[in-house]
């Protein structure tokens, strides 16, 4: 009887809570449909390394498969600048390089990842966690788990829930911080859009000339800049379409199984149930509501230089988040609530990407500032 | 304040700069690739 029932003395209540946790996860994932490509295999993991002697993660002399694959593809930060390659691959810069302006409020939009880290330094983390921590403003899962483990922050499992989490409560998240922080007025400014012809030389150049200028500045965002670039290219180039399907499908979704299920390793219920843990979704919700506001209050401090006719709608700011195209589609929709004649999906699409490439710099500068 | 807290502030002053200097380059870069590198426009200025 004790060969077949002992492991379950072995059970511990914070475990059972894991697995409330990791239900929960599929539950959002399935039910809700939020980020169920990385919220059901972390939420599945979730379940599997909270068993008791689970023989998914090491015990004594065992290697466990998920510490294997953790290793191979988490702690030296493969895995995330894989996934990078299929992203790039999937985003057609277009609406951005038409009209190159729109990258600053791109800029603005990274505020809530360094308020975020001087927050997390008064609440008693180290630089390396706040840096971790304030990444999750980066609204970008790899750039947010590269960050994490170059740091080898002790918190990547609750970095990554809330990362995954809020980027998929976008549509909740961010309509109450614009609308606080801007009038009826101000949400119905109209917006000209002008398609203009970007031309094939200037997309096969944008993520060469991204790369070297990022890389010039920023060197350590070599990395994340370079392989989201060449995915870039891959699409752009014309000439390898096999290489750019497989990357936005096989690549990117074969990446994606193993590294929902592999970060869930560090969410064993000793790591994870920790007050240390409350305080990281606290700070990761924070990250998100001040990137919005940074990019609308950018956006309104532009239209005070603004001609009349030229104004811009500071909703787009908001874009500036690096959670694509969510982002985009969410004050679209508020603003067609606003006016019914008021499209700006394509402004708000070019400001989206930009803020794709902004996030990748902001996580870049954390590593260039702070030493390992 | 702790030193930490004023390293972080300098991280935050520091980083926003960086961000928005490499955005201003790159915005730059784009303009100049999108006067120079569109064969179109070119042909109509001939």
């Amino acid at each position: 009887m004790q060969a077949i029932f002992g492991n379950l003395l072995l059970l511990d209540p914070k475990m059972v809570i894991m697995w409330v946790i990791g239900g929960l996860l599929i539950y959002l994932a399935i039910k809700k449909d939020m980020e169920p490509s990385l919220l059901l295999p972390m939420g599945f993991g979730a379940i599997l390394v909270n068993l008791p002697s689970s023989g998914a993660i090491t015990q004594g002399d065992e290697v466990g498969v998920l510490d294997v694959l953790y290793n191979a593809g988490i702690a030296n930060e493969l895995f995330p600048l894989l996934l990078f390659i299929g992203i790039g691959a999937m985003i057609d810069f277009g609406p951005l390089l038409q009209n190159p302006k729109l990258l600053i409020f791109g800029a603005a939009a990274q505020f809530g990842v360094f308020a975020v880290v001087v927050l997390a330094t008064l609440l008693g983390f180290d630089l390396h966690d706040a840096a971790s921590i304030g990444v999750i403003g980066a609204a970008d899962g790899p750039t947010a788990i590269f960050v994490s483990q170059w740091f080898n922050s002790r918190y990547t499992g609750a970095i990554m829930v809330a990362a995954y989490s809020y980027m998929a409560l976008v549509p909740i998240i961010q309509p109450p911080v614009i609308k606080a922080l801007t009038t009826k007025k101000e949400r119905t400014i109209r917006m000209r859009y002008q398609a203009a012809n970007v031309s094939r030389l200037t997309r096969i150049l944008f993520p060469i000339v991204v790369t070297v200028v990022a890389g010039l500045i920023v060197p350590r965002s070599v990395a994340l800049v370079g392989f989201l670039m060449f995915g870039n290219l891959l699409r752009e180039c014309g000439v390898l379409d096999s290489l750019s399907h497989v990357a936005q499908n096989v690549l990117a979704n074969l990446i994606t199984i193993f590294l929902g299920i592999t970060i869930a390793s560090q969410m064993q219920a000793d790591q994870f149930l920790n007050k240390e843990t409350l305080m990281i979704l606290g700070l990761g919700l924070l990250a998100f509501v001040f990137d919005t506001a940074g990019g609308v209050i950018c956006a309104k401090v532009v239209n005070i230089f603004m001609p009349e006719d030229k104004k811009l709608n500071p909703m787009i700011g908001a874009c500036g988040i690096s959670a694509f195209p969510m982002s985009s589609r969410v004050i679209s929709k508020m603003a067609l609530a606003e006016d019914k004649q008021n499209f700006l999906l394509m402004q708000a699409a070019g400001v989206n990407v930009g803020g794709q490439v902004a996030s990748v710099i902001a996580g870049g500068m954390l590593l260039n500032l702070i030493a390992r | 304040m702790s030193s930490l807290v004023l390293q972080s502030l300098a991280v935050m002053g520091q980083g926003m700069l960086g961000v928005f200097v490499v955005m201003a380059l790159l915005a730059l870069c784009i303009t100049l690739l999108n006067r120079f590198g569109n064969p179109t426009k070119k042909n109509a200025k001939g």
